[in-house]
């Protein structure tokens, strides 16, 4: 660890984790309601379990995100950050606002309240005095690390991360906005949710992306700055418009049908780029990274991100596909895979960098954290599988036959059964991660010797 | 590569003398890296050359479900001055090519007169285009008329914000005048050319 500001990624990334390991356990909870739909239907009802599922998602990804641009940003600037203080000051609100969330969805407490009481909305649920306190937060973290660029040494890589990052906090402004009309509040509504995960986000994702391929495969920095540069073109270019993709059957106006569905086709584009970014990065390189780990978890996520989020999603992103698939179990596999491929595995990627440099350990329980990042993958793709057979089936008994959504629901359970154990897996595998990160101080199979030898 | 071809790019390389500051440079990437202009208007200019092309094969196939009704919607268009409005963005086009050929002689002041020329006859190309909308407007056409009008509306309109932004760009390198800026905005500038030369085939013209 080169400054010692770096240290706040630490806090940031144990409470992502503990944040993951509350997400995926509800994930799996809501995985046992849909085999057994009366499952604490009294005491948690799904809708609520599911509002935790993915504001707890949300939360941990940003706070992923923060903690890697404290971890970050010190070495590219070449500066510590410009106030620790700070920087816990908005870890402490963030924890206050995500407890204060999750108290307030599993008690309904202040129901109706304009500024205590949740709001309804899906995703944006948050009570108002939560969403101020994440603009606070937000405002702290861009106030902390603006300055500390600005003092120090611009790269692309912190260029392209705060773009992102400051437009993460624009963007959620929106989230204030709540108006009365449900097309409107739909339309508003993707302002934040659509423009952040294919928008804004993936700059996040492409910067990151290309510290850990500076740094893993040591590639020069001019080659991966081009490479960001491009990525990040196309992926503004079709994000932004590519939002029409959620204003088909909304109550906007027909031509958004054709805007949504040209744009939204082009967001496979820069997937794919950062895909093959990374393989490419890994063949150019001439440096034998120790953390075999961190280089699996980075191609790992670059290639889920590509068939999650991009093939996943161009899959049913056409209005002519999206009229019959809308809302089934086709998306649920895609959101699945997407965010898990994309996001999770992103923030797992520099976790998995930070950790040995964070604890001042060597690059150790290298195979564990490889087990784990199978067992989740192989999880995650299996789950993808099944909901999207599920999706297959449902489409056409509710959509084309038009049988009743729960007949067609009881027709469903066996892919729900095997989603299950899919999430078992998932869950898993979370848990050797977060172990293998934290725990052993030594690998715990010992690395062969390295040995040059000719190609056979 | 042949000999010529690696020394240029040694010369070229790692911001030349002709390179601004902004310059990505081009080293390894083959034979990308002579694109003239800046390689990210080319990346932009692909991107755009997908979205039109997926519009227009969208177009046409949505006109193989209504051919009466795209024929009868394609008869109010106004060819003329579609025709003009070809002739008009081609001359600009040249405009533009002459503006980078004499920031090649460095007579600077020819090549900027030359830009000002283009910016002239995209704003003619948008004249005609408002009075063409405004016809459509006054016999009460618009976005949801028909399929037709919502794919003419889009095309067109999305066409016209792009010779909006050719018109600023233009002006723009007028004033910043590299000879990069100024291929790169060229670049531009004939994109937005190609693709009225093949929208107005399309949309208007075809039977």
């Amino acid at each position: 660890m080169k400054y010692h500001s770096q240290k706040i990624a630490l806090a940031y990334f144990v409470t992502a984790m503990a944040l993951f390991l509350v997400q995926v356990s509800v994930g799996l909870l809501l995985g046992w309601i849909y085999v057994a739909p009366n499952t604490l239907s009294d005491i948690l009802p799904f809708n609520i379990a599911r509002m935790l599922h993915t504001n707890s998602l949300i939360v941990w990804l940003l706070t992923g995100f923060f903690g890697a641009a404290y971890f970050i940003i010190p070495e590219e600037a070449e500066r510590e950050i410009h106030s620790e203080k700070l920087a816990y000051i908005q870890l402490a609100i963030l924890v206050l606002g995500t407890a204060g969330v999750v108290v307030t969805y599993v008690f309904d407490l202040f129901n109706g309240n304009f500024l205590l009481g949740k709001e309804g909305r899906e995703f944006l649920e948050q009570p108002l005095w939560v969403k101020l306190g994440i603009v606070v937060a937000a405002l702290i973290f861009l106030y902390n690390v603006s300055m500390t660029v600005l003092a120090g040494r611009k790269t692309a890589i912190t260029n392209v991360l705060l773009i992102g990052l400051w437009g993460i906090a624009l963007l959620f402004l929106f989230a204030l906005y709540n108006p009365s009309n449900l097309s409107l509040d739909k339309m508003f509504w993707w302002y934040v949710v659509h423009l952040w995960v294919e928008g804004v986000w993936e700059l996040v994702m492409a910067s990151i992306l290309a510290y850990l391929m500076l740094k893993l495969t040591g590639v020069d920095r001019e080659i991966v700055e081009k490479w960001l540069y491009v990525i990040v073109g196309t992926a503004l270019f079709s994000g932004i418009l590519g939002t029409g993709h959620h204003y088909y059957w909304i109550g906007t106006p027909a031509y958004w049908q054709w805007i949504g569905s040209i744009f939204s086709a082009l967001e496979v584009v820069p997937f794919f780029l950062m895909m093959v970014f990374s393989f490419v990065m890994v063949w150019k390189g001439r440096r034998d990274h120790p953390n075999k780990a961190a280089l699996l978890w980075s191609l790992g996520t670059t290639t889920l991100a590509f068939f999650g989020a991009g093939v996943w999603g161009f899959m049913h992103t056409l209005h002519g596909v999206n009229y019959y698939t809308h809302g089934t179990q086709i998306t649920a596999a895609h959101g699945h895979l997407a965010f898990f491929g994309a996001y999770v595995s992103l923030n797992l990627a520099i976790f998995t960098y930070a950790f040995p440099i964070l604890w001042n350990r060597d690059p150790y329980n290298q195979v564990l954290n490889m087990a784990s990042f199978w067992l989740m993958a192989g999880g995650m793709a299996f789950m993808t599988f099944v909901l999207t057979f599920a999706g297959t089936i449902q489409t056409h008994l509710q959509r084309v036959m038009g049988q009743y959504y729960m007949d067609v629901q009881d027709q469903l359970s066996l892919f729900y059964y095997m989603r299950f154990g899919a999430g078992l897996a998932v869950v898993l595998g979370a848990i050797l991660f977060i172990y293998a990160v934290l725990v052993p101080r030594r690998e715990v199979i010992e690395p062969g010797p390295a040995v040059q030898t000719a190609a056979e | 590569m042949t000999r010529d071809k690696a020394d240029t790019q040694l010369m070229d390389g790692g911001g030349g003398k002709d390179r601004d500051a902004d310059d990505l440079g081009d080293e390894d990437w083959g034979v990308l890296g002579e694109l003239p202009g800046d390689l990210m208007m080319w990346v932009l200019i692909v991107s755009e050359f997908l979205v039109f092309g997926a519009a227009l094969i969208a177009f046409l196939g949505v006109r193989i479900t209504d051919p009466a009704g795209f024929a009868a919607d394609q008869a109010l268009l106004d060819r003329t001055a579609g025709a003009a409005n070809t002739i008009v963005l081609v001359t600009s086009g040249l405009c533009a090519a002459l503006a980078v050929r004499a920031r090649d002689t460095e007579a600077r002041r020819q090549a900027r007169y030359w830009l000002y020329a283009a910016c002239l006859l995209g704003l003619v190309f948008l004249t005609v285009k408002g009075f063409e909308y405004w016809s459509k407007a006054c016999l009460g056409i618009g976005i949801d008329t028909s399929q037709f009008f919502t794919f003419y509306y889009l095309i067109t309109g999305f066409h016209a914000a792009h010779v909006v932004a050719g018109i600023v760009l233009l002006t723009l390198v007028s004033f910043r005048d590299s000879r990069r800026n100024m291929e790169t905005v060229a670049a531009f500038w004939h994109m937005v050319d190609l693709v009225w030369v093949l929208l107005f085939p399309i949309i208007y013209v075809l039977g």
